[in-house]
């Protein structure tokens, strides 16, 4: 194995490692930090049934945001929807034999693929085109776009352009998942797909993308409205 | 005074274009030294702020979940952009929710976050500095704590809870505001937040007595600190003097009267409001509401209704039972506590009492929906009470009644643009500007429909309203009390109570 396999194999160990601590390290912050009060967005559900509905279409359908600004909600959807439908197709790298599901969905994964980079595209554009969003926008927020954006791109670059050998990337990765890596395969628009996609996990739980853990501990959507009938005490000091 | 120079109303909501620095200079004048003291923060800014506000935000970080939550996934969407009742009436960029969040956020990325730490330019995180500290203290007292954000938040963010964080860790450095502050300090001294003395109250309630007897040939009474009465009644004390208050106050009275349940103000606990939640200290917000607790115990009450106030509903229904509760002490036959309005809606429905709807005949009645209430409360049995419950009294005391446009009404009414501790003359600027959105929706229903009369259950609402509409060329008229409009129609010896 080339120093480089050796080097890149270990960058993928030590950045997943770090990304998933710090991931838990942070919702495990959240879920020990008490909440003194009772502060659901009134009205709220009076059940926790309710709650799960609530939160399902706050996760599922983006409601809060649907009534909010229709136009963002459909880059914003569509981007999400995307996401999730990529990531569900790559399932196919990851297991053995590939889940029949998994396999029928390669139109829907292209596509996707393609609706990734569109509504990323979209977003971004949106934040520089209304003065609104523009004012309070920062290059945070630009970066996350871009670097999802990127990788989206290099995705289909492989697809399109200069095909990868998809039977020697899924080599690898079965490789690093069952410890018992294999050399890098000689596509350096893999290597970079694989490193935008490093920066990705290790960027998430440092920044505003924990968005996608941290809206499970929003009290303002998670609490049941019984205040007067439940006395509700601070769950995690109590 | 002269009066703010306003736009012509249209009827129309519109988002505007962003005025950087619009409202820069509001500033609500800050506590004097003795203010701050009373309430055990230090009585000016201390020497090492810088530092001990950063501890004091690790702290919060540490026990608040919604604040430390909040500080991290915002994804600067812009749900929340145009929805806040400031920025719609000021075009300052910094009053849409996200920015007026940002002025803390940028700070906590600096001290709390790995990236604000070694990288603050790339992250946008800034030093707490005397400029951003004036910024706070400028824009978190140009925040209504009025929720309309959190409604649109994709997650949630409440916008109000970070402006409660801002001004406690403010006050925790002696940089308080002065009209919370010295209010405060009112409350838990007078038991009320004007500072009325015991024998000031009695006079008015005796006025009152004699008032109503007068008028209606009725002997209704308005009894203060009696034991072994079946009702603690606490109002906001503005309804003990304000107009149009004190017509509401006098609505309960007959209520109470008609139902033949006998009732009492307590002058140990003569004060609904609860500025403490605007401050963000739960400290002081509960040693406010524990006057209440001691009250009812003491004068052996069987159950606590409380009056007309927004805010004051929002801690009691959602915070009481967590600051001073169990109740265990009242008839569990009741909700504790129980509003006004629900009490009065029972006996409606009971037909307890007698009501005469023809007496409102005169007035088209729309209902404002008090920030409070609608997104901080809940009334009766069902989600959305608060909403139903004061729209069915008035429905049940007037025959002419119309919704304004739905888009400001029940879950995302406008703050009347007084709300969160802003009810003070060196803000009035901001005030007028911030009711710009319910005078437009009002302005369009009294074209339309002929409304003459807007009915609300909130003291600051009513103050709110009878000062800044007049600006829009809105009489004041225009204000109502629900009560007052269920003390119109209740007919006195009607119905031999409950």
């Amino acid at each position: 194995m080339t120093l480089f396999s050796v080097l890149f194999i270990l960058l993928c160990y030590s950045l997943t490692f770090l990304s998933v601590g710090l991931f838990i390290y942070r919702i495990h912050g959240y879920a020990n930090t008490p909440v003194p009060l009772k502060i659901p967005t009134m009205p709220a559900p009076r059940t926790e049934g309710g709650v799960v509905l609530r939160m399902a279409g706050e996760v599922l359908l983006f409601t809060s945001l649907f009534r909010a600004n229709k136009w963002t909600w459909i880059g914003g959807y569509i981007f999400h929807v995307c996401l999730a439908v990529v990531l569900f197709r790559h399932l196919r790298y990851f297991l053995t034999p590939v889940p029949g599901l998994v396999s029928l969905m390669a139109l829907a994964g292209i596509v996707a693929g393609i609706g990734l980079v569109v509504s990323a595209v979209y977003l971004f554009v949106r934040r520089l085109a209304v003065d609104r969003t523009a004012y309070f926008s920062t290059l945070s927020d630009y970066f996350a776009l871009a670097l999802t954006g990127l990788i989206g791109l290099t995705g289909l670059f492989m697809k399109f352009v200069v095909r990868t050998d998809v039977t020697s990337a899924k080599a690898f990765v079965m490789g690093l998942v069952t410890f018992h890596p294999v050399p890098v395969p000689p596509d350096p628009t893999l290597v970079v797909h694989l490193l935008l996609v490093l920066l990705l996990m290790v960027y998430l739980p440092m920044s505003k993308l924990l968005h996608v853990g941290g809206i499970f501990f929003s009290p303002t959507r998670n609490q049941i409205d019984d205040s007067r009938e439940k006395r509700h005490v601070n769950e995690v000091e109590a | 005074m002269a009066k703010i120079k306003t736009e012509p109303l249209t009827g129309k909501i519109r988002v505007p274009s962003i005025e950087p620095g619009a409202t820069a200079h509001y500033r609500a004048n800050p506590a004097k030294p003795e203010h701050n003291e009373a309430l055990g923060f230090p009585g000016e800014k201390i020497a090492n702020w810088e530092v001990k506000a950063i501890e004091k935000m690790g702290e919060i970080l540490d026990t608040n979940r919604a604040f430390r939550v909040y500080m991290d996934i915002c994804v600067r969407c812009g749900a929340c952009a145009d929805k806040c009742h400031y920025f719609l009436g000021t075009k300052d960029p910094n009053n849409m929710p996200v920015a007026r969040q940002e002025l803390i956020r940028k700070v906590y990325r600096r001290y709390f976050t790995i990236g604000g730490k070694y990288f603050p330019e790339q992250a946008d995180a800034c030093d707490l500095t005397e400029d951003v500290l004036d910024e706070w203290y400028n824009y978190f007292h140009q925040c209504s704590q009025c929720r309309r954000c959190s409604v649109y938040c994709p997650y949630g963010i409440d916008t109000a809870e970070v402006s409660m964080v801002a001004r406690d860790i403010m006050d925790s450095i002696g940089v308080g505001q002065k009209y919370c502050n010295e209010i405060l300090g009112k409350v838990l001294n007078e038991g009320n937040n004007l500072g009325l003395a015991k024998n000031a109250l009695a006079n008015t309630l005796e006025f009152f007595e004699e008032d109503v007897e007068e008028e209606t040939g009725v002997a209704v009474k308005y009894p203060m600190d009696m034991k072994g009465a079946d009702v603690l009644l606490i109002p906001p004390s503005a309804d003990f003097f304000s107009s149009p208050h004190v017509d509401g106050f006098i609505g309960y009275g007959k209520v109470f009267h008609e139902a033949g349940v006998s009732w009492t103000v307590s002058s140990y606990a003569s004060e609904f409001a609860n500025f403490g939640m605007f401050i963000g200290d739960n400290e002081t917000m509960k040693k406010v509401a524990m006057r209440i607790r001691e009250a009812a115990l003491e004068l052996g009450v069987k159950r606590i209704v409380v009056g007309e106030c927004g805010h004051a509903w929002r801690v009691a229904y959602s915070f009481w039972n967590t600051l001073i509760g169990p109740f265990d002490f009242l008839d569990p036959k009741y909700k504790t506590p129980t509003h006004m309005c629900e009490f009065t809606l029972d006996l409606i429905n009971r037909g307890a009492i007698k009501i005469d709807k023809s007496a409102n005949d005169d007035l088209v009645v729309t209902f404002h929906d008090s920030c409070n209430v609608a997104r901080g409360s809940g009334m009766g049995n069902k989600p959305g009470g608060q909403f139903d419950v004061p729209r069915d009294v008035i429905k049940a005391v007037c025959n002419n009644f119309v919704e304004m446009d739905e888009e400001t009404i029940r879950e995302v009414t406008f703050c009347c643009g007084g709300g969160g501790g802003l009810l003070t003359d060196e803000l009035l600027d901001l005030r007028v500007k911030g009711a710009s959105p319910r005078a437009e929706a009002l302005h369009d229903v009294m074209e339309r429909k002929g409304v003459n009369t807007m009915a609300m259950i909130c003291a600051i609402c009513k103050a709110q309203f009878t000062k800044v509409l007049p600006n829009y060329g809105i009489g004041m008229d225009m204000v109502a009390s629900v009560h007052q409009l269920v003390s119109n129609a209740v007919v006195l010896g009607g119905k031999k109570g409950v």
